[in-house]
This record gives structure tokens, sequence and C-alpha cells, in this order.
């Protein structure tokens, strides 16, 4: 490999470190309390660290841990699954135009598409001069790096934390709500954000917490759709 | 209880399906051909509406009917947003909402 190329991917990886450091914090906190509860379940440290590679989503790992428990169901497996993970959809359209002409990449950065790599690839405006398709590489594969080795220390040595951390999860709802104002300030009109947040509450009051997700998502593309000439009309989209 | 190829197949489809949802809109839009427009527009729209989906996703274990009515979480976003709408610095207003967050639950907010 080139010296110039190398000297590239360390740029992309200086650049794109500083932006996964929340999520550092929350994957951690979030990682390890999903291998300590798979482990009072009853399974072996490989367990969470295979799921947490091959899954990758942490509501669905969790919810997992009681198909595990639960007599063999494929098929409604399969359906909790694209319930749970239906939003991946809502991302990969949104990333369609920024993941384009990532090369080689492109599948790892699919595969690893999660709410936070999708949050901070979506919105960070990546500096001049740092190569875009490494920048995306390194924050997808940092927060996947903290989320195995974050479940695998739960797994592990997870009885032996000595303080509370009660209320460190906050941290995820933190960094989007950080995120939406970004946007928000970034954008003229906020008719979109309004609809998310506003169709998210009303499906959230209706559904309940365990099944609020993809009414929420119907509603935001009917809405979305009805209203798309106003929209695209007003523009002022981020 | 499941055996171990159940429990390993269990996994696969959890896997399976969630490879699924990522992957299939850049399958069935891909890159050689042009994105039509509905699609293009949807890429635009959709962002602000996920972020605000996903603030109400990421609260909603919050107890608002129950013990003190989320008043540590509420107290600790209404700190997050007026920091970041005063210092604009996305770390420090995630780490003092947290920091808030975490402190008002132990005093037993």
């Amino acid at each position: 490999m080139p010296n110039e190329h190398r000297s590239d991917i360390r740029t992309a990886l200086r650049a794109a470190f500083p932006h996964t450091l929340p999520i550092f914090a929350g994957f951690w906190f979030l990682g390890m309390a999903y291998g300590v509860y798979m482990d009072a379940s009853g399974f072996s440290a490989w367990y969470p660290i295979l799921m947490s590679i091959v899954i990758f989503g942490g509501s669905l790992e969790f919810v997992a841990v009681s198909l595990l428990l639960s007599p063999f169901a494929p098929l409604s497996v399969l359906g909790i699954t694209l319930m749970i993970q239906g939003r991946h959809l809502f991302y990969g359209l949104s990333m369609l135009e920024k993941y384009k002409g990532t090369g080689w990449k492109k599948p790892y950065l699919i595969y690893a598409l999660c709410d936070e790599s999708f949050s901070i690839n979506c919105s960070v405006r990546i500096p001049d001069g740092v190569d875009r398709g490494w920048f995306m590489f390194f924050v997808s594969l940092l927060n996947q790096s903290y989320w195995v080795t974050g479940t695998a220390a739960g797994a592990l040595l997870g009885n032996f934390i000595p303080f509370s951390t009660e209320g460190l999860d906050f941290v995820v709802a933190a960094m989007f709500a950080v995120i939406f104002l970004e946007q928000w300030m970034k954008e003229r009109k906020h008719w979109t954000a309004l609809i998310g947040t506003l169709s998210s509450l009303a499906c959230l009051l209706v559904f309940g917490k365990d099944s609020f997700l993809t009414p929420s998502m119907a509603c935001i593309l009917v809405l979305l759709t009805a209203f798309r000439r106003p929209l695209e009309r007003e523009g002022g989209f981020a | 209880m499941m055996t171990t190829a159940q429990q390993l197949a269990t996994i696969a489809i959890c896997s399976a399906g969630t490879v699924l949802t990522r992957f299939l809109p850049f399958a069935v839009f891909s890159e050689k051909r042009p994105t039509p427009a509905f699609i293009r527009y949807l890429g635009k729209a959709l962002p602000s509406a996920v972020f605000g989906m996903l603030v109400v996703y990421s609260l909603r274990d919050v107890r608002i009917m129950e013990g003190s009515h989320g008043a540590a979480e509420f107290a600790a976003l209404a700190v997050t947003v007026l920091l970041h709408l005063w210092r604009r610095n996305m770390m420090l207003s995630m780490f003092v909402g947290t920091a808030c967050c975490m402190l008002l639950k132990r005093l037993g907010l």
C-alpha cells in the first residue's frame, strides 16, 4: 500500500474517532447491560458476542433473549425481527446517495447501518481533505467494535461493577436530541421534523412503547407522500 | 428448551432479517440506474423525520404516568437542549445532560 494512501486512512480515522465517543459511552453501557442479561439468563459469553457481531442491533438482541428461551418458532422470529428492524429501510433510503461510490466498503457500511452509525454518517459534515468512504467506514467499524467489546465485557465480568450506572443510558437519548437540534438549525423549514416527532408521539400514546415503531413509520410515510408537493415546493431540507 | 442447533438457527434468522432490512433499499435502487424522483425526495425528507422518531424512541421507557413522571429524563433533556443552543458543542451537551440525568436519578427523582 503506498504511503500517501496509508496517511489518508489515518486522517479519516482521526477525523471519525471523536464523533464516535458518545457512542462508545452509550454502547459500552447498553452492551454491558446486554451481556449481563444474557449471562443471567444462562447463556455462555459466546452467545452475546456472536449475536453482537451477526445481528448488531441492540433492541432486537435484547428481545432475542426471550426468543432463545422459548420453543423454536422460526416464522415468528422472522416476523418480530422485521417489525423491530423495519426502520433500517428508512436509513437505507436516506443513505442511498451518501453511500454511493464507496466501493468495497459499501457492503460493510450497509451491514453495520445501526441507528447510531446512520445518525453520524447522515448528519456529520465530513471535513475537506478527508476521504468520505474511509470516514464513514471507521464510524461504522468503531461503533460496532464498541458494541461487541461492551457485550463481551458485560458477559464476562458484568457482576463486578462497583458503582451505580443508573441513568447512563440517557446518553443515547441525549445524542439523538442533539443531532435532531443540529438538523433543525440547518434546515429552513421544519415540517418533516415535526411530522416525524408528532407522528411518533401520537403512535406512542395510542399503541404503547412496544409496538409504536411500525405505525409511526407508516404515518410518516403516508404524510410525506400526501404532502409531497407542498413540501417539495417549500424545500428547505437540511 | 431449544437444542443448540435451533438456537443457532434462531440467531441466524435474526441476523438474516436484519441484513434484509439494511440491504433492501440499496438492492432495489442500484447505483447503476438513476434513483426515481419520489425515492430521492424521501431520501431528503426522511432524515429530519427519522431523528424526531429516534428521540421519541430513545425515551420510550420513561414512565410518564408513574413515580416521578420522568422528571429526571425531562430535566436532563431540557439541560441538553438549552446547553446545546447556548454553546453548540455536541460532546459538552451530551456529557452534561447525561451527568445531570444520573445525578437526578441518584437523588431519587
